[in-house]
């Protein structure tokens, strides 16, 4: 599945047109990347919650020479799947 | 920010979608992401991150207040990978 299948879903349900459907699906992530940017942290109920992290920096070896580098602190994204999706997941169909 | 934040914030951002077709539209795109999950299927937003299922494997663990062993079956758990582009912009 992609954002294609997404913007056709909205389409067809909601009488937009596909070019409408298309921005306002594209808005929504937009909306999300610009919270996430900000380090705000966003909760979808029964879905999940995506949460900006704080890593400190730590010493590192490259895989392929050996040799120890320095991993630079850095904020990254995390996806915590709420107990409802996670159930979803696993049903028997 | 919550659901319906987001719906709040689309709906104000959008000079066509009243409060209830942004709700419409935001739980479209979380139930279709969940539905496509539950089938199985991998979802791909560009720019965003993609979703998929991962198989766990059936082990044996202890519970730790009685550690009595206990087993757990496989079972299967979404996973999210962060898109380049929003990777980028969270550690800007």
């Amino acid at each position: 599945m992609t954002k294609a299948d997404l913007i056709e879903s909205v389409y067809l349900t909601t009488g937009f047109s596909k070019k409408e459907s298309a921005a306002i699906v594209e808005m929504v992530f937009d909306l999300m990347k610009t919270t996430l940017e900000q380090g705000e942290k966003i909760k979808i109920a029964g879905f999940g919650n995506f949460v900006v992290k704080e890593k400190a920096s730590r010493r590192g070896r490259n895989p392929q020479t050996g040799s120890e580098i320095e991993i630079s602190a850095r904020k990254i994204l995390t996806f915590k799947p709420s107990q409802v999706l996670k159930s979803a997941i696993n049903e028997e169909d | 920010m919550t659901k319906s934040e987001l719906i709040e914030k689309l709906s104000d951002g959008h000079e066509l979608l009243n409060k209830k077709e942004a709700e419409t539209v935001v739980n479209l795109i979380f139930d279709g992401i969940e539905g496509a999950l539950s089938d199985g299927d991998r979802v791909e937003i560009r720019g965003f991150g993609s979703f998929s299922v991962r198989e766990r494997e059936a082990r044996e663990a202890r519970n730790p207040k009685s550690g009595e062993l206990v087993k757990i079956p496989s079972r299967r758990t979404p996973f999210f990978k962060t898109g380049k582009e929003l990777r980028e912009r969270v550690d800007a």
